[in-house]
């Protein structure tokens, strides 16, 4: 039973077969290289694309639950390791776009959030979120989506609680510093069909801004599928070499994707003998660190501060790629 | 009337300006319109959900991307 979760409604082996049906119908070959190319493409594109709207609808009424003015408000009532937990999970809920992330770093702040958890909030939001989780169960398995997650969620916990440990405070950018108001801003009750209104606008702007990402990332995957011989990945990211998981790590960090769109780029490589490790790092990378948000983020914290929160993330994602490679014959 | 659109310059930002453009245009009323992405300035209206609406000096509409027709209940 479990198994046919996994392989037909997760997995869609169906949608799979059916495609090759319709390939070789109009006279593609699906196990030549072109076809297969064709084959892994529109399959990739309509999983991908049924898991978004799907994921994103019923994300984003979770999400409507938790405003960050909520979130904050939950976080402010715990303390110590136990205020950084809370705000990694809550990172995983809070929905916010990238130009959300200072005036949502300055609001935390403001109230008097100690700084380690916002942090922790910041980190997992974009590496961890609910739509990862059930993407990674359809391509790699529930046991790595879960591990995937709870990594994830360990990096913000013990990055945040590091960056408390170093008191930076004074690495916040001034003006948010002095700045003591805390205005609290009543947020309105939604009703049901509020909420539905919400997830429905919410998968329709999400779908118009990562699709394109979803093309070129199965694109890349298609090519990566059939073209790329096994003997480069395996040379560069499989076993044999061991800088793989840093390499994937530097690489991933300047690119900018959604995790929709790095996940195809993952399973391609992964079916062509990378290890699992080098695999999730690099789409930690990917999601967590990005030029565009490095450059926000600037605006509202001194260089050392960055140079710690890049660092620290970094090495939480290098660390969770090399012990990945180590247990990867738990997990596959 | 005075109407300000918070936002870091992102396309949602962008598209509830246009929202709030029309708006105005379809009342017909006599309203300046601002588009403020200064950080410090977004900071004093204590929102953290961008994009937001601010009309004469009141947050009423934050984190949401707003229609025209939306945004005209609120004038």
């Amino acid at each position: 039973m479990w198994d046919f979760i996994n392989t037909q409604i997760l997995g869609m082996k169906w949608l799979s077969i059916l495609i090759s049906k319709l390939l070789s119908a109009l006279g593609v070959d699906t196990d030549s290289r072109i076809g297969g190319s064709i084959q892994f493409f529109f399959y990739d594109v309509i999983k991908i694309s049924i898991f978004l709207c799907l994921l994103i609808f019923v994300i984003s009424y979770i999400q409507s639950f938790f405003p960050p003015e909520r979130s904050r408000k939950l976080m402010g009532k715990f303390r110590g390791i136990g205020a950084n937990i809370v705000g990694a999970l809550l990172g995983t809920v809070t929905p916010f776009c990238s130009c959300s992330s200072i005036p949502i770093f300055m609001g935390f702040t403001s109230a008097g959030l100690p700084l380690g958890v916002t942090f922790s909030f910041l980190i997992s939001s974009p590496m961890v979120d609910l739509g990862s989780l059930v993407l990674l169960m359809s391509i790699f398995g529930v046991r790595i989506a879960i591990v995937y997650v709870v990594m994830g969620l360990m990096i913000a916990v013990v990055g945040g609680s590091l960056i408390e440990k170093l008191h930076m405070e004074d690495q916040i950018a001034d003006f948010i510093r002095n700045a003591n108001s805390s205005v609290d801003i009543e947020t309105p009750s939604l009703t049901v069909k509020e909420r539905l209104i919400y997830a429905k606008d919410q998968v329709v702007s999400t779908v118009k801004k990562v699709f394109p990402y979803i093309l070129i990332g199965v694109g890349i995957g298609a090519v990566i599928h059939n073209w790329i011989p096994e003997s480069w990945v395996r040379t560069v990211l499989g076993g044999i070499n061991p800088f793989g998981v840093i390499l994937a790590t530097i690489l991933g960090i300047p690119m900018y994707a959604d995790i929709f769109g790095v996940v195809p780029i993952a399973e391609a490589l992964l079916s062509k003998g990378a290890l699992l490790g080098t695999i999730l790092s690099f789409m930690m990378a990917v999601t967590t660190l990005s030029l565009p948000s490095l450059i926000m983020l600037k605006k509202a914290i001194k260089t050392k501060l960055l140079g710690i929160f890049i660092a620290i993330c970094t090495v939480g994602i290098i660390i969770v790629g090399y012990g990945f490679n180590v247990f990867q014959y738990l997990f596959i | 009337m005075n109407i300000k659109v918070l936002g870091g310059g992102c396309k949602s930002c962008e598209a509830l300006l246009a929202s709030a453009k029309e708006a105005v245009a379809q009342k017909g009323i006599d309203a300046e319109i601002e588009y403020i992405t200064d950080m410090e300035k977004i900071m004093g209206f204590g929102v953290m959900s961008m994009p937001a609406l601010i009309i004469d000096g009141k947050v009423v509409s934050a984190g949401k991307v707003l229609k025209a027709k939306d945004v005209e209940k609120f004038l």
